[in-house]
């Protein structure tokens, strides 16, 4: 059965339960061969901040739409958390939520007292507070660094809540130190709720199929038409009923092998709802192969065919006059694992030239066990090699010098604050935030349309270049990049 | 006030890391968990600045310093800053873990410090307070252990019109950058020299190095902040003058120059206070010549304007808006909420403050950090006529709720974009009365 075991509190971090690593450098062919035979992760002699696994799991749960969340902790730890509740009321057009309520974020404030005298009892307070002032369906309780060296017994405080209100009231152990893969903190939640909200079917379903995602628009509805199936998006916009019953879908799939790596795995092995493992549908072979694979399980191969065929009549030659606008030019990746590797099978389709890769962590092996699900040995065998592919964990130093190193034609990123830097040193920088923009044929299409957009408008970096301010030494610029890893060479 | 709190509108000690990001070419360094800065950054938006965000130097405290300790790692991570990043000042921050784990983080400051480097360290667990407080320890430590090696070079109060402000904290008033070249714009006018040590109008690390010449300093701040001038006032001797509330319009503002020209007097400063006054004449006529070709509108416009406001702010905004709205604008200020958790002991004196708003109203002021609270209590209220709220992005939806107009103008807000306008000041003034009516107008299409 593997890494999950749904008994225990706590869920492994993705360092022991997968052997992901923070640190690597060299080319992605050479990571994907030894991926299967154990990496070792590397340490960095100077480092910058990183992400916190408290913020990925808050994600998952504040955009529940009636349940409550508590930030065990000082106020500091759920500061960035305001920032979902922004989120979740922009993007429920997206969602078909009409009338989005205000979220529910709670922090217990703890004070240096509490780290004397423990912080239990006053989260035990605050819970009980919580339910007589928003009446949720459920309560997830966060911990965070300062409540989990100091030993708070968040579980028992949690169960005895439970039984008392009546309602779940869900630990997730999410406390930023114990993980450098702050991804950890969407395991985490995932754990919460597959121990918690998730009942066993109360009858099977062959018309919905759970999509673990975050909160990009609604792509799945149309796709799932073909098959006669509708989407169950899990877990922002879901409801804690929801999610009690998405043992009883059909299938689940996963927009993002990073992000639904856990709960795709938990939903198969405890609650008997197959995984779609099949890398997600990036760039053409992929989405064939994921529709294929989507048709299999839903006995449904030949409106699988008639889908795969209809769609690539509509958006095959379209995409062959963006390979024409951008042939011969060059890109820079940098993004969370799964997604990076996605954009890196875009740029293949496209016929662009990738020049390399800031990767924020590598997962050698999802949850699942399946080889299928790696995009980056997808990518390798379809596009080819990716030269100067490395594990960054978001440090922007390496990021920097990199850049000013290769200076490609244009930078994609996925996640904040990386495009500043191709933008200060003139490379025309996409970012989109929507996970299910470059999804399918026509996602490759939609997304070669801004790289085309991207490339055209570079007035504004052209003129922040000029005016850029740098923080950066140029003994450091003229290192290499991955210097102080281990085994780097300072000089 | 120490409970659980809901819709915080504030964060823990080690968001001062925006207090060092705000001087110029300074690099706050974290010892603490991977999430902190991230966290920090999320909360204030738009905070990079020079060095912060992902350009600031971590620790990121694993398992591994929890248990053996992180000093030696912090270490390496502080030599190699000097490598990579350009820097004028260092200072380490520490965090719940390091708090905990109980590090000598002063020990390591000291011996890079012992070799010349400009280093300070501070300790900012987020338990031990919020970031309104621990802006002075940061403000603190950088005396004892930056300015103060430079003493020789600059004489305590030398300098007899100069003065050190201490008054927007950065990035926890949004306005930070335009509240503080607006005070220095303003100082400068009645014959001061103002070291203003934050933002793009400060010298960086030259200016605080001339802290002690100064002749007295100058505190806005509804309650946070004394423990700054006090220790400036114990090392060198340096008086000050504590004005309560954010100065917004002309009446305040003018009460606040008057207030400062008396003080500076008194302290020997050489005030041509003719001159003084013929600047606060100019400035006070231009405010006017506005309100008085506004008036007509906001007598007359017969749409609908807001009659009434709430304010969810720190003290310092809800007593300056209230006092601005009420005689400047014709609002009139109802139920005020302060969230910064101002302690008990300051609580009196501002609501003493706000009593003196108006002779023939009282304005209840409610103090409540727990916003949740404070937006359930609004939710039970009803006045008369249209309704503005002024808060932070958590309050739009109680505004859509109550039908109310609503300004963001409080942290967190992912509903404004503020770069460097100011809300000080006679020209601040206008600015909220322009945000107002913008967003009162907008809702006509």
């Amino acid at each position: 059965m593997g890494n999950i075991d749904l008994q225990i509190p706590e869920v492994s971090i993705r360092e022991i339960r997968l052997g992901s690593i923070t640190g690597f450098q060299g080319g992605a062919e050479e990571l994907v061969n030894s991926s299967r035979c154990g990496l070792r992760d590397k340490n960095r002699a100077f480092s910058q901040c990183l992400g916190c696994s408290a913020s990925q799991a808050a994600c998952m749960v504040i955009l529940v739409q009636d349940a409550a969340v508590i930030s065990h902790g000082p106020v500091g730890c759920s500061s960035c958390f305001h920032e979902y509740a922004f989120t979740y009321r922009v993007n429920s057009p997206l969602r078909g939520v009409d009338n989005p309520t205000q979220r529910k974020v709670f922090s217990t404030n703890l004070q240096e007292t509490d780290t004397v005298y423990g912080g239990g009892q006053k989260l035990a307070k605050g819970i009980r507070e919580v339910y007589e002032r928003t009446h949720p369906n459920a309560v997830f309780v966060l911990t965070t660094c300062a409540a989990g060296i100091i030993g708070d017994d968040v579980e028992s405080v949690c169960n005895e809540a439970e039984e008392e209100l009546g309602i779940p009231v869900v630990a997730i152990f999410c406390e930023g130190f114990r993980s450098k893969v702050w991804t950890t903190g969407f395991d985490a939640s995932y754990h919460g709720i597959a121990r918690k909200l998730i009942k066993p079917a109360r009858r099977k379903r062959d018309d919905v199929i759970n999509v673990i995602n975050f909160w990009g628009s609604d792509i799945f509805s149309d796709w799932f038409k073909a098959f006669g199936v509708k989407p169950r998006y899990i877990t922002p916009y879901s409801t804690v009923e929801n999610l009690s019953r998405a043992s009883e879908a059909a299938a689940t799939i996963q927009i993002c092998p990073t992000l639904g790596s856990y709960l795709g795995a938990a939903l198969e092995q405890e609650f008997g709802v197959p995984e779609i493992k099949a890398a997600p549908p990036y760039g053409v072979a992929q989405t064939d192969r994921w529709f294929r694979e989507l048709g299999r399980v839903l006995h449904k191969e030949e409106e699988a065919e008639r889908l795969i065929a209809a769609k690539k009549e509509e958006y095959l030659p379209r995409i062959e006059e963006l390979r024409v606008k951008l042939k011969g030019k060059t890109a820079y990746v940098t993004a969370g694992a799964a997604h990076g590797h996605a954009l890196l099978s875009i740029l293949g389709e496209l016929g662009m030239k990738a020049k390399g890769a800031a990767i924020f962590h590598h997962d050698p092996l999802y949850d699942s066990g399946s080889e299928e699900s790696d995009l980056l040995a997808r990518r390798v065998e379809e596009y080819g090699d990716v030269p100067n592919f490395n594990i960054c964990n978001k440090q922007e130093f390496e990021l920097v010098n990199m850049l000013n190193r290769l200076r490609p034609d244009v930078l994609l990123a996925r996640h904040g604050g990386m495009t500043l830097w191709g933008a200060k040193l003139g490379i025309p920088s996409l970012l989109i935030g929507d996970e299910h923009y470059s999804m399918g044929y026509e996602g490759i299409m939609r997304y070669g349309e801004r790289i085309v957009e991207t490339l055209e408008n570079d007035e504004f970096v052209k003129n922040l270049e000029k005016h850029a301010i740098n923080p950066y030494t140029q003994w450091w610029l003229q290192q290499e990049p991955y210097t102080f890893l281990e085994g780097g060479n300072i000089q | 006030m120490s409970g659980m709190i809901e819709q915080e509108r504030y964060t823990c000690a080690i968001g001062a890391l925006q207090s060092v990001v705000a001087i110029p070419k300074a690099v706050p360094i974290l010892h603490s968990g991977p999430g902190c800065g991230n966290m920090i950054q999320g909360f204030f938006e738009r905070s990079k600045g020079y060095a912060g965000g992902n350009t600031s130097p971590c620790t990121n405290f694993s398992e591994r310093e929890v248990v053996f300790g992180g000093i030696d790692h912090l270490r390496e991570i502080v030599s190699n800053t000097y490598k990579v990043l350009d820097t004028d000042l260092q200072v380490i921050l520490t965090g719940c873990t390091a708090g905990i784990v109980g590090d000598d983080v002063e020990s390591l400051a000291d011996e890079f410090r012992d070799s010349g480097k400009p280093i300070v360290s501070v300790e900012t667990a987020g338990f031990k307070c919020n970031n309104f407080e621990s802006h002075s320890l940061v403000v603190n430590a950088i005396l004892d252990q930056y300015v103060s090696i430079f003493e020789n070079e600059n004489p305590q109060r030398s300098e007899k019109n100069t003065v050190n402000l201490f008054a927007s904290l950065p990035y926890q008033d949004q306005f930070w950058k335009g509240n503080l070249r607006e005070y220095k714009r303003l100082l400068e006018g009645i014959g001061l020299k103002v070291h203003i040590l934050f933002g793009s109008q400060s010298e960086g690390v030259e200016e605080w190095k001339r802290i002690p010449r100064a002749n007295f300093n100058i505190l806005v701040s509804p309650w946070y902040g004394f423990p700054i001038v006090e220790h400036l006032e114990a090392v060198y001797e340096q008086p000050y003058t504590h004005f309560p509330n954010v100065p917004i319009g002309a009446n305040e503002t003018e009460r606040f120059l008057r207030q400062v020209i008396v003080f500076a007097k008194k302290q020997g400063a050489q005030i041509d206070e003719e001159a003084a006054e013929e600047f606060i004449r100019k400035e006070r006529e231009a405010y006017y010549e506005e309100i008085d070709n506004l008036a007509t509108f906001l007598l007359e416009f017969r749409y609908g304007l807001p009659n009434h406001v709430h304010i969810l702010h720190d003290a310092g905004y809800v007593v300056g808006l209230s006092k601005f709205l009420l005689h400047e604008v014709g609002i009139v200020p109802k139920e005020q909420f302060v969230t910064d958790n101002t302690p008990v002991k300051y609580q009196e004196q501002i609501k003493e403050e706000l009593r003196s708003t108006s002779k023939k109203r009282d304005i209840p002021l409610i103090f409540e950090p727990d916003a949740g609270k404070a937006q359930e209590t609004i939710r039970s209220l009803s006045h008369q006529g249209r309704g503005l709220i002024i808060g932070s992005g958590w309050d739009k939806e109680l505004a859509k709720e109550k039908n109310y107009d609503f300004l963001p103008a409080a942290l967190p807000t992912p509903y404004r974009l503020v770069l460097t306008t100011n809300y000080v000041g006679f020209t601040g003034g206008l600015r909220v009365i322009e945000d107002i009516y913008d967003t009162v107008l907008s809702t006509y299409r």
